[in-house]
């Protein structure tokens, strides 16, 4: 629009009108390609040639996938046009189909903004792990996952200048801190580039050696003289207690500190700071887990947006909103039409037909939650459902 | 018939079964449904999204070639491509996905509570007579609409008025314009109707489902007969491409409306009545009632995805919710529990079942009997009687009617 434009001294005269004009033609031909793809939208049309294109839904394209460890693996992704970079230290959240069903995770971003465009995760295969079990063993290049735009506040200060860093990593921990430490030593053929002069300290904490993932970056970043790393093999050496933290690195209060691991690890050392009135960043990935009642009989508290209810185990959540004076939607009450699917945001309920439990962990749902049919799921501890009451 | 064991009217293909029968009947087809969920998976998926990406692709491609209908081959291309995709939509991926068939992905985009599809009956409205009144009361006389789509009488005991004789001629004016029939039954215009003349209210909603339909059904006629035509002007197609929209949308209905009578209407189907459904049916007796009320159509894989898999009718009503890929795996499971517990499972190639569908419409437009009790011979004098039943006054039609149910009667008696 002609008055949106802020300085119309750039336009040549007689080029006032055309961004007007452009924007006016757009919309148009965007409003005919609806009406022709209408039951569907042109995106669904669209994704079939290019799911990365502009305007898509943000999804990535699998490049590589490089063995770091016997159970992790550098998965090299390339983002969709509108990925919007990243800051090292933040994650990204990663929707991948396994056995057909879509799962979200969050993984640390292992590089910093590069100048192929592409990003990475470093993914470990925990026991149990359906999704880690994927990345690392069975996703291939050129399959196609979803991702959401990175975030969170673990990075640097944006200017460092007058800064001792100390980074405490714990097994996969560390992959936060490598994607930091990357960016802050661009590595060429000559070996690693150090841009400012910089005091860090790494200290990572893992089983051993072999188990450690990035341990050769962190070696040969030491040897270069670039940081001072300190590794604790717990599976020899015992595990890591803040008494030794103190004596490994004696100067520990003059240094702005970062710790991603374990919870246990990470509740002692903020316990510590905490204590000493210092500040501490961090970040954890391992979720709470979600309490389920395993007994098939006892139920739970099922909040909706505005009210809680108790559900007993054994009574669909349908009914037991619906005595408690939630309007629901319903259908035929015995699972087969659909009608009363509603998104579960957290927590876990029990199919009463056949007992199978489904779990919905915050992070780990889509951005839509779980849908459940609420007519045939009972509450199987905590829930939290998406819908007024 | 009734499938209630211990209700006096007790009778008919289950005679033979005894309460725990049908318990236990159920409680097989419960674990033919539970191997189905635990294998589950990437094979299925990967299924879904082929399909899925098949259509797209096809749809795209006729469009595109219809760009050029002018020339004779491009319109014959485009239409039958044209026809086989919004075939696919239809059947094969909108009914099983608005079915919650492939729910457990998680697929934001490929879920019952979003998807639209290539019809004129809205999603909601759909999901609403199809999944929740047809599958639950399926072949119940006055709660499943799908019986004759309300337009018409599907069962012995309903009753014949001289307006029953146009049913073959509704059912094919019904069959020619079927998705508007659909749009308009996912709306009960028949129940509104009656409601509208006793004057009472609409149920809640129904004002706002009514105008989502009628929006749905202008934004489905602007794209196939305004919009493509339009774009085809470019290259004198225009004409050629409202036609073979025209043509598509016909081919869609036709085939669509086949399938579907094929899967309830053929002769020997069960229809039930309100009153002998049990109040608090188990979900044995509902697997019966599933079991005995579907027919399936017997056919090559390609007729299976052409049908949406609706050729598995029989299956598809047990278990509405599995995916349909799964249905020709468990169809032998079914089968053999039909054979253990001595039920008739019934499946005909589909030329028979249409025309078995068919000839049921016609026999039940005519009065009770008329049908079985008239012969070359006799002919003429059965037609004068019927059309003594449609002028006269009502003693007179009922006692033709009861004349003709008698005839029937001991026709079939004779040919016993």
């Amino acid at each position: 629009m002609v008055e949106m434009s802020t300085s119309p001294a750039l336009l040549a005269p007689g080029e006032l009108r055309r961004p007007a004009l452009r924007e006016r033609l757009s919309r148009k031909v965007w409003e005919v390609a609806e009406t022709i793809a209408t039951p569907l939208a042109p995106a669904d049309y669209l994704d079939i040639f290019n799911p990365l294109r502009p305007g898509a839904d943000l999804r990535g394209r699998i490049v590589k996938v490089v063995p770091e460890t016997a159970d992790a693996a550098t998965i090299e992704i390339k983002p969709g046009a509108d990925w919007e970079d990243h800051v090292p230290g933040q994650y990204v959240r990663v929707g991948v189909e396994v056995d057909g069903v879509r799962h979200w995770r969050a993984y640390s971003l292992t590089h910093g903004p590069r100048r192929d465009g592409h990003i990475s995760i470093t993914v470990k295969a925990v026991p149990d792990g359906k999704v880690s079990s994927h990345l690392v063993r069975r996703l291939r290049p050129g399959r196609i996952v979803h991702l959401e735009q990175a975030a969170g506040d673990f990075v640097l200060p944006g200017d460092l200048r007058g800064h001792k860093l100390l980074m405490v990593t714990a097994g996969s921990g560390v992959t936060p801190v490598i994607g930091m430490l990357r960016n802050l030593f661009p590595v060429t053929d000559e070996g690693v580039v150090e841009r400012q002069r910089l005091d860090v300290t790494v200290v990572h904490v893992a089983p051993s050696r072999p188990d450690s993932i990035f341990i050769r970056n962190l070696e040969s970043l030491a040897e270069a003289g670039a940081i001072r790393l300190v590794t604790r093999y717990s599976g020899t050496e015992g595990r890591l207690d803040i008494d030794t933290l103190t004596e490994i690195v004696p100067d520990l209060r003059e240094r702005t500190a970062y710790a991603c691991g374990p919870a246990g690890l990470l509740d002692s050392l903020q316990a510590w700071y905490d204590a000493e009135g210092l500040p501490l960043q961090t970040e954890q990935f391992r979720l709470g887990p979600v309490v389920t009642t395993g007994d098939g009989q006892s139920g739970g508290t099922v909040t909706f947006t505005g009210k809680s209810i108790e559900a007993p185990g054994g009574k669909p959540i349908l009914d037991a909103a619906e005595e408690a004076g939630v309007l629901m939607p319903s259908g035929c009450r015995m699972g087969i039409c659909f009608g009363c699917v509603l998104p579960m945001k957290e927590g876990a309920v029990r199919d009463l037909r056949n007992g199978e439990v489904t779990v919905a962990r915050p992070g780990e749902t889509g951005p839509e939650g779980i849908p459940i049919q609420t007519c045939i799921s009972a509450a199987a501890g905590e829930c939290v459902i998406d819908h007024p009451a | 018939m009734t499938i209630a064991p211990d209700a006096p009217a007790y009778a008919g293909p289950i005679a033979h079964l005894s309460h725990d029968d049908i318990e236990q009947l159920g409680r097989e087809l419960d674990a033919i449904r539970q191997d189905v969920l635990d294998t589950r998976g990437e094979r299925d998926a990967a299924y879904i999204h082929k399909v899925i990406k098949v259509q797209r692709s096809l749809e795209l491609g006729s469009r595109a070639v219809l760009l050029a209908s002018i020339f004779p081959p491009a319109f014959v291309v485009g239409t039958v491509g044209l026809s086989i995709a919004k075939i696919l939509d239809n059947m094969e991926i909108g009914h099983n996905i608005m079915h919650g068939q492939w729910d457990w992905m998680r697929d934001p985009k490929i879920h019952s509570t979003v998807w639209e599809w290539d019809n004129a009956s809205t999603s909601e409205g759909w999901k609403h007579s199809h999944n929740e009144l047809h599958h639950a009361y399926t072949n119940i006389v006055g709660k499943d609409n799908d019986l004759g789509w309300g337009i018409m009488r599907v069962d012995e005991e309903q009753r014949w008025t001289p307006a029953s004789l146009a049913q073959p001629l509704m059912n094919f004016l019904n069959m020619c314009i079927f998705e508007y029939g659909i749009a308009a039954y996912d709306l009960e215009l028949g129940k509104m109707r009656r409601l509208k003349k006793s004057g009472r209210d609409m149920p809640e909603g129904w004002h706002e489902m009514a105008s989502n339909t009628v929006a749905k059904i202008r934004r489905q006629a602007l794209k196939d007969y305004v919009a493509h035509p339009l774009l085809s002007m470019v290259t004198l197609s225009g004409p050629t491409t409202l036609l073979a929209n025209l043509a598509a949308n016909f081919t869609r209905n036709v085939w669509t409306h086949s399938v579907i009578m094929c899967g309830h209407f053929p002769e020997g189907v069960e229809t039930f009545e309100l009153k002998d459904i049990p109040d608090n049916e188990t979900r044995g007796e509902w697997y019966v009632r599933q079991m005995l009320g579907s027919a399936n159509i017997s056919g090559s894989k390609l007729l299976h995805l052409m049908s949406g898999n609706l050729s598995h009718q029989i299956e598809h009503h047990i278990f509405p919710d599995l995916p349909s890929n799964r249905y020709a795996e468990i169809a032998p499971k079914v089968r053999a529990l039909f054979d253990k517990y001595g039920l008739n499972y019934h499946t005909a190639p589909m030329p028979q079942q249409v025309a078995s569908a068919w000839h049921k419409v016609v026999r039940l437009s005519l009065p009770n009997g008329f049908l079985e009790s008239t012969t070359v011979k006799n002919a003429p004098s059965q037609i004068g009687k019927l059309i003594k039943a449609v002028r006269g006054d009502t003693r007179t039609r009922r006692r033709l009617l009861k004349e003709f149910e008698a005839a029937g009667a001991a026709s079939v008696g004779k040919a016993v």
